[in-house]
């Protein structure tokens, strides 16, 4: 414990544990973890950042609170100790959305109370959190909800674009003139199906540039 | 009935937990490589959903909305617990999976070993929270409503789960591009199947 505390609190082994989620140890493309409420709020900026805000933080507390707990956890119940203290966090998250930003809330709906279930958040408190000390697993929770939180914002900046023409509710196309060259906004784009497809192409342009992240079978 | 049906089938078709909510990803993607493991979760989910639907209905109708709790005596006209609905939530689906599995474990060991651990996993599946808080948000009038959604829901999620575990084994023999072999390509037909499912939109009994 005493020799750990010398440790620099942004040491090597705790950056890499925040940029690894962000491209190699993605947790959307490569963990596969989370994806369940991440597609259904990036038809438009703001909601996808406000979202990624959300889980950033909700990852990064309960990950520090578990790791704080682990010893006292007994192993047989610790999914429900687990459960609980992501509800707690979801919850507060909740009610600060719906006091400050209530617009968003509503666009959110059931996509906030949902973030509980988020496998981001098991799967990092069961591989991280339980056998690391507090301060990594925030890293480490930080790191998490980033690296799920940039491909939220990728696939809403071209969602945005794409169907709506504008980024964050800023009329771009139309400054630039491209709607008087004949272009219409693809309503396709802001249908569901489609943050699937924009999903699984950026996965294959991520495979295709690192090829060490190929499946075989 | 008129209205039952319709609520069955829309959450079928049209709000498929899957194609229009991306609800279960994870064990979607996770379990759906072969059609018999695929079948097995997706009876387990709609059997979970079957109990925690209704059961969370009740406990959001005498507990947890604003005056829900007036049958306790007037004093608690006021009182509005919607603020723990999530917890509450939670705790109720992850007790019912629990006792779920001890029943199936009890009374049928032939189906408690072919679902495995997909049960206990299934406390932390998003369809089944999300199926009750849609549930929340939609108002259904009575437990039938509530529990006639829940089913067509699980049905809709192992329709989905059945059907891509077919197309992924069939796709084993066709000649994807490597860095998209796998995950990629699932995410692909997915979203492809989403769109054949968008042809169901708007469809009303």
């Amino acid at each position: 414990m005493s020799n750990h505390e010398n440790e620099p609190m942004l040491s090597a082994k705790n950056l890499k544990l925040l940029t690894e989620p962000l491209g190699k140890n993605n947790p959307i493309t490569v963990q596969v973890l989370g994806i369940c409420s991440a597609l259904a709020v990036t038809v438009k900026l703001k909601p996808a950042i406000v979202m990624a805000l959300s889980v950033i933080i909700v990852t990064a507390v309960s990950n520090f609170v578990i790791a704080a707990i682990r010893q006292y956890i007994p192993d047989r119940i610790r999914i429900i100790v687990q459960l609980v203290v992501i509800a707690t966090m979801v919850i507060l998250v909740d009610q600060f959305l719906k006091a400050f930003v209530f617009d968003v809330s509503k666009q959110l709906s059931v996509f906030v109370g949902l973030i509980i279930t988020n496998c981001i958040l098991m799967g990092r408190l069961e591989a991280f959190a339980m056998a690391n000390k507090p301060w990594p697993s925030f890293v480490d929770g930080i790191g998490n909800g980033a690296g799920y939180g940039i491909i939220l914002v990728i696939v809403a900046f071209f969602r945005e674009l794409l169907g709506s023409g504008t980024i964050y509710g800023f009329p771009v196309l139309e400054k630039l003139g491209i709607y008087h060259a004949g272009y219409e906004n693809n309503g396709m784009v802001i249908l569901p199906p489609m943050a699937l497809i924009f999903v699984g192409l950026i996965i294959w342009y991520q495979r295709s540039r690192d090829k060490s992240l190929v499946e075989k079978n | 009935m008129e209205n039952l049906l319709n609520i069955f089938v829309k959450s079928i078709f049209v709000d498929n937990m899957i194609f229009a909510f991306f609800l279960g990803m994870c064990s979607f993607l996770a379990v759906s490589k072969t059609v018999k493991t695929a079948i097995g979760l997706g009876v387990a989910v709609i059997f979970v959903l079957l109990i925690t639907v209704p059961v969370n209905f009740l406990v959001e109708k005498y507990v947890l909305k604003k005056g829900a709790m007036i049958w306790l005596g007037s004093g608690f006209a006021d009182v509005d617990l919607s603020f723990l609905t999530f917890m509450v939530f939670i705790a109720v689906i992850a007790a019912m999976v629990q006792l779920v599995e001890m029943v199936v474990e009890k009374f049928s060991p032939a189906l408690y070993n072919s679902l495995g651990i997909f049960l206990p996993l299934i406390a932390v599946n998003c369809a089944i929270l999300g199926a009750a808080l849609f549930m929340q948000e939609r108002e259904y009038e009575s437990v039938a409503e509530a529990t006639v959604f829940g089913v067509g829901s699980g049905v809709g999620w192992m329709l989905a789960i059945v059907s891509i575990a077919a197309i992924r084994e069939k796709m084993k023999y066709s000649n994807v591009p490597d860095p998209l072999k796998g995950l990629g390509i699932t995410f692909i037909v997915t979203g492809l199947m989403a769109i054949a499912f968008m042809g169901f939109m708007g469809i009303k009994l």
